[in-house]
């Protein structure tokens, strides 16, 4: 403020003091928060009488806690910016923790506010009442308990800042409901640095040099980025694309990465890790110098940590310490945002004058074609009138026509997933273009993600195309969600791949238990296009090959929420696949390659163990 | 160049400057739980009324990639200042005090106290069957302690852990 004379007008204190929950409603507007998603219950009743009040924000009424920070996720994710969930106390929390750790994992920024009982009855057993931040310290980035109405408002600016500063992740509020009804003072976001919260976001330039001087050097290089690539803003994929384009190395992507580097361009090597593909993991097998750009080296990444990527000298770049030398030992640490790190990277690239090793370039690039020409995600479709669909093709016309709808009317299309082979038959099939047009549950592996993430994401872009595409297993964990489609008239999307099983517990019980397929057939599936039309939507079916062309025109057409249930064939399973415990060239094809799940090789009792 | 992994396990002594607000101690506590790390000792007070801050002493052991990778857990938790590695950063002085009470009578008895004499730990209860030692040093002396009096009658030990700070000038 320029102008100390002309106080801002909201801080001018009226006739009749605040209370609690109007503060709350203030410090969210200022925050900039535009949609909560939300569920009423007792503790909360005042901040929900205090939204009806007002029309700054809107509430979006889930139907499930669990869903509404999903539904914040999907939001956060599609806009870069924080989600917003309010749900009451005791089981209002802990329904929202599943979410919580899910955006944990993920590192996605989202502030829950949950209900409590007075601050007197805190510890009395009362009516729904939670030790709430003692459930979730695990499960969030941080979380506060507001004991003293002068705290009300400088602890939510806090929490929106530490959602989204450093590595992004959710932070909850916990709202005793004497907080929210007492009077209590404003006070604007605070202008000072945080007193002990401050992560750092520009790249150490001596490391930056060094992993030039690196990357230069290099015979068979290799770029793999992640999530933070995508949490750093468009900034961050734009320098990327540059980085990629001006080296001329190859580049690979986590699940979390899709869409950071546009999976069309001949750079790209497609998703890596344990149903990545071929060339990625061979890729990463046999480099020399691995650049690490906002990815965790997980578990489904890595393969066998003391056989993953032997020969190379890696250069990790993260916001968070905490992911540098936890998995894989590197040599080049850089602790910085994704966006800094990659503009100083090009930077520096620019300025350092030597050459790099061209012919041995060429070689690995041959090396890299011959991966590629083996066509690793090469499936055949039956085309015969009356054949079955085979999922794998069902993602890629979806894929096809939504391009080709694009290319006429310019729509965006969001693509969000539940877990299971659907999910990764459309990391594989769907070939992203852009960042934040994906989203699925990674780390935490939630079945029931994938709806609700598609609200929140039509939420924030109604004009888009928003499908959720799913498994017939997964949708059914948070089916409900279609209610509040309908109340909200969002015309999300849900492509169902139903082959009646648990697809990927399926394809494990086939690997490593023999085929006995303890329960993970669902002996009773609801009829789903019964279902979509009992929820106010409208449902389709194809069960064989000639239909599902006319089934995905009829759906993406469809003004209104739409289940589409592709039924596939039931045998099918996710090719490639590094088996638990294996390397990254001990890779398992699909048939098409001769390959089979009983041929698989490193199984071992210690492969078993993992998951 | 692969990366050697180093297996072996070093004890660190680890402090930890924290805001002095409700739930930090569980807030660390927890991430040692959650991730299965080691506490061997761990020791908490307030130490500067002024501005509101802790520190927090853990005893802890691993290789060294796991306590490089408890020190960048500490450091991201949001109320934590500062975090260092005392054994790492140069030499430091760990110290704990233990109250130990020895029961008994006859010779067991007048040799407790003469060890105790010898170790320079204070009488700071006495009746005619029991005494209450307390003692101040380095964890090894202490158990040294602890360990002579076990046949001699020792009944019961508490003990504080450890509270470390750096040589010279060198603050956290």
């Amino acid at each position: 403020m320029t102008d100390i004379t002309a106080p801002d007008p909201q801080t001018l204190t009226t006739d009749l003091p605040q209370v609690g929950a109007e503060i709350l409603l203030r410090a969210l507007k200022d925050q900039g928060v535009e949609v909560i998603f939300g569920y009423p219950g007792g503790a909360v009743l005042p901040i929900y009488d205090a939204i009806f009040q007002q029309n700054a924000i809107r509430h979006v009424l889930v139907r499930h806690e669990q869903a509404a920070v999903h539904a914040a996720e999907g939001y956060a994710r599609s806009t870069g910016r924080v989600g917003v969930v309010l749900v009451t106390s005791g089981p209002g929390a802990t329904n929202a923790v599943t979410g919580l750790v899910d955006a944990l994992m993920d590192s996605i920024p989202v502030v829950c506010l949950t209900g409590q009982v007075a601050t007197h009855l805190i510890g009395n057993d009362a009516f729904q009442e939670a030790d709430t931040t003692g459930i979730t310290r695990p499960a969030t980035k941080h979380n506060y308990l507001v004991k003293k109405p002068g705290d009300l408002a400088r602890v939510v600016h806090e929490a929106f800042y530490v959602a989204r500063s450093g590595r992004p992740g959710p932070v909850v509020v916990d709202l005793p409901k004497d907080i929210l009804i007492g009077p209590a003072p404003y006070a604007p976001p605070p202008t000072q640095a945080h007193r002990s919260y401050r992560p750092r976001m520009a790249p150490d330039p001596t490391q930056i040099a060094r992993a030039v001087t690196l990357l230069k050097s290099a015979k068979r290089p290799m770029i793999y980025t992640g999530g933070g690539v995508i949490n750093a803003g468009d900034a961050a994929s734009a320098a990327l694309i540059a980085l990629v384009r001006k080296t001329g190395f190859p580049c690979t992507s986590t699940l979390m990465g899709l869409g950071a580097y546009p999976a069309n361009d001949p750079l790209f090597l497609g998703m890596l890790g344990m149903h990545g593909t071929y060339e990625a993991n061979l890729a990463m097998h046999g480099c020399d110098v691995l650049l690490n750009v906002g990815a965790r080296f997980d578990d489904r990444v890595t393969g066998r940590l003391d056989a993953f990527s032997p020969n190379s000298q890696k250069i990790h770049i993260d916001i968070d310490p905490s992911s540098i030398n936890k998995n894989v030992r590197v040599d080049i640490p850089i602790v910085a945002d994704a966006a800094h790190a990659l503009e100083a990277l090009l930077a520096a690239w620019d300025n350092d004058p030597t050459p790099t090793d061209c012919p041995a370039l060429v070689t690995w690039w041959a090396d890299i074609t011959s991966w590629r020409d083996i066509d690793c995600l090469k499936f055949t479709q039956p085309m015969a009138k009356g054949g079955i669909i085979k999922p794998q093709y069902a993602v890629q016309r979806l894929y096809e026509i939504t391009r080709e709808l694009q290319a006429q009317d310019g729509r965006d299309v969001f693509i969000s997933t539940e877990v299971g082979q659907h999910q990764m038959w459309a990391a594989q099939y769907f070939r992203f273009d852009k960042p934040n047009r994906w989203m699925t549950s990674g780390g935490l592996g939630t079945m029931g993600y994938g709806l609700p993430a598609a609200m929140g994401v039509q939420i924030a872009h109604p004009e888009a195309l928003v499908i959720d595409i799913a498994g017939e297993a997964s949708i059914l964990m948070n089916i409900q969600e279609m209610a509040t489609l309908a109340q909200y008239r969002l015309p999300v999307k849900v492509f169902i791949l139903n082959n009646q099983y648990m697809g990927m517990v399926r394809q494990w019980q086939e690997l490593l238990h023999g085929s006995r397929y303890s329960e993970s057939y669902s002996e009773a599936l609801p009829d789903f296009v019964r279902l979509a039309e009992a929820f106010h939507g409208v449902g389709m079916r194809a069960t064989s090959v000639d239909q599902l062309d006319d089934v995905i025109r009829a759906m993406i057409a469809s003004p209104t929420p739409v289940i589409a249930d592709i039924c596939v064939d039931q045998t099918e399973n996710v090719f490639p696949m590094i088996p638990s415990g294996a390397a990254h060239n001990e890779m398992i094809l699909s048939a098409e390659h001769g390959g089979s799940l009983q041929s698989a090789p490193g199984l071992t009792d210690h492969g078993l163990g993992l998951v | 160049m692969p990366s050697t992994i180093d297996t072996t396990l070093r004890s660190a002594t680890i402090s930890v400057l924290v805001e002095n607000e409700a739930g930090v101690l569980a807030r660390v506590i927890g991430l040692f739980s959650g991730r299965g790390y080691n506490i061997d000792s761990l020791t908490v007070a307030p130490v500067d009324d002024g501005r509101g801050r802790s520190r927090i002493n853990v005893v802890t052991s691993g290789t060294d990639m796991v306590i490089e990778q408890i020190k960048a857990q500490l450091d991201r938790l949001v109320p934590v200042h500062r975090v260092a590695d005392l054994t790492k950063d140069g030499p430091h002085i760990a110290r704990e005090m233990a109250l130990i009470k020895v029961t008994g009578a006859g010779n067991a008895r007048a040799e407790a106290l003469r060890l105790a004499d010898a170790f320079r730990a204070r009488v700071v209860d006495a009746t005619t069957e029991s005494f209450v030692f307390e003692m101040t040093g380095s964890t090894d002396k202490l158990d040294a302690f602890v360990d002579l009096m076990r046949p001699l009658g020792l009944a019961e030990v508490s003990r504080t852990g450890v509270a470390a700070i750096a040589r010279g000038s060198r603050v956290l």
